[in-house]
């Protein structure tokens, strides 16, 4: 990407890191992607009451070309699939997905042909967030937890070990089903 | 009808449609219905219906009931719509072949239109002074698996603004392996996506459709979702310890 990309692993890096990490997550702008009912939660978070505009993210962009943030509020229809994949792919990079209320997390209370079993299936999310809808709170909740993801993201070889990591903890990781819960 | 305030609707009239009856249509009483007839019989309601089920739902028996065919005097406004409609269609033999039965129930009136007559009817609700049904709300579906011959309905409900909120509703019958009804968009024009929605729904193809496409399903969808066979298509839901199938195919609970 830039000159971080080549900077060694050390202390000048991370501190590039934290700094662009503060940068990027002072300005993150929505691309408009209501859907279905949590895209009036969505608007109740642009209210004064619940105030977006403190994080600067009160401009919600209907371009996706100008925007960093997709949060998938609502209810993914099969005819949609195609369109939401569209648009994910027009975001220029760094991009970041909110999977917001359980339609879009993992098809919610439609659990039938016509809807998607969850936006992971198209777009790679970064927070999912429950609910129906989430309250406004809980997705300012969302919210700052991306934006703690955002400031902690690494860069340069820093990126590339995370992200050798991350795959092998989940190549070993159990899977849901065999998992021990309650209902075992 | 003890009450004499033409403006409050009596109660035991209170969920038929059409705006509260005047003195004359409340004069009018309808001949009585006939005996209904079971189309099928609905064994449980969701699941497993065999023992072992404790919600009680599985060993519901309940018959599917249709209206029996009414008998003149229908009531209300509907002999005036019978009689009008059996001049504009010429007399009672076009109106006995055009019409294949006419049902009064809970207020509210049904004709059964064959489908090669449905042209001249609907044109002829809609251009008659006497009956003038300007608007219709759409076409719907209907599947019925076990009417072998008339298996898919499409329901056409007309309301007539200027005779003061008059509404019928008109019902075509098709069998499944001829799926052809006229379209009425020539007469209609706004039922141009509720054709198509009855055609993605249903698999019911209306000759004469200027673009008979898919509407609520993407383009290349195989079937039609809204047919009494075709599954539900839900997909099992994960959690720790356990994955719990789609409604559809849970087994009862003990």
């Amino acid at each position: 990407m830039g000159i971080e990309e080549k900077l060694p692993a050390g202390f000048l890096l991370t501190t590039v890191e934290q700094l662009a990490g503060y940068m990027r997550k002072s300005s993150v702008w929505p691309a408009t992607f209501g859907l279905a009912c949590c895209a009036i939660e969505m608007m109740a978070v642009g209210t004064p009451d619940y105030d977006i505009a403190r994080f600067g993210m009160e401009r919600f962009s209907a371009t996706p070309r100008q925007a960093d943030l997709m949060i998938v509020a609502g209810r993914v229809s099969q005819k949609m699939a195609p369109v939401v994949r569209q648009v994910y792919d027009q975001m220029p990079e760094p991009k970041w997905v909110i999977s917001m209320g359980v339609c879009a997390s993992s098809g919610g209370m439609f659990n039938n042909y016509a809807i998607v079993q969850g936006v992971d299936h198209i777009v790679p999310v970064d927070v999912y967030l429950p609910g129906c809808p989430p309250r406004p709170e809980m997705l300012l909740n969302a919210i700052i937890t991306l934006h703690e993801q955002i400031q902690n993201t690494p860069l340069g070889v820093n990126r590339v070990k995370a992200a050798r990591a991350a795959e092998e903890a989940a190549l070993n990781a159990t899977p849901t089903h065999a998992m021990k819960g309650l209902l075992a | 009808m003890s009450d004499n305030d033409n403006t409050k609707v009596p109660a035991d009239k209170a969920q038929e449609t059409g705006g509260a009856p005047t003195e004359a249509e409340r004069d009018n009483l309808p001949a009585a219905p006939g005996t209904p007839e079971v189309v099928s019989v609905r064994h449980g309601m969701f699941g497993a219906s065999d023992s072992g089920d404790t919600s009680g739902y599985g060993g519901l028996v309940a018959p599917v009931l249709f209206p029996a065919p009414a008998q003149r005097p229908y009531g209300r406004y509907f002999d005036e719509v019978a009689d009008h409609l059996e001049r504009a269609l010429e007399g009672a033999e076009g109106f006995g072949r055009a019409i294949e039965k006419v049902i009064v129930d809970r207020g509210e009136l049904t004709l059964f239109v064959r489908r090669e007559d449905l042209l001249t009817v609907a044109r002829a609700l809609r251009d008659d002074p006497a009956l003038r049904f300007e608007m219709c709300t759409g076409v719907s579906g209907v599947h019925y698996p076990h009417e072998t011959g008339r298996e898919l309905h499409a329901v056409y409900h007309l309301l007539s603004i200027t005779h003061g909120g008059r509404r019928v509703r008109v019902e075509v019958t098709c069998p499944d392996d001829d799926r052809h009804i006229p379209s009425i968009v020539g007469i209609y024009p706004a039922n141009d996506w509720h054709e198509r929605e009855t055609w993605d729904m249903f698999g019911i193809e209306f000759d004469g459709h200027p673009a008979l496409t898919r509407i609520l399903m993407p383009d290349d969808w195989p079937g039609h979702p809204q047919r009494k066979d075709y599954p539900l298509g839900g997909i099992p839901v994960e959690y720790k310890g356990a994955t719990i199938p789609p409604p559809d195919q849970r087994r009862s609970y003990n």
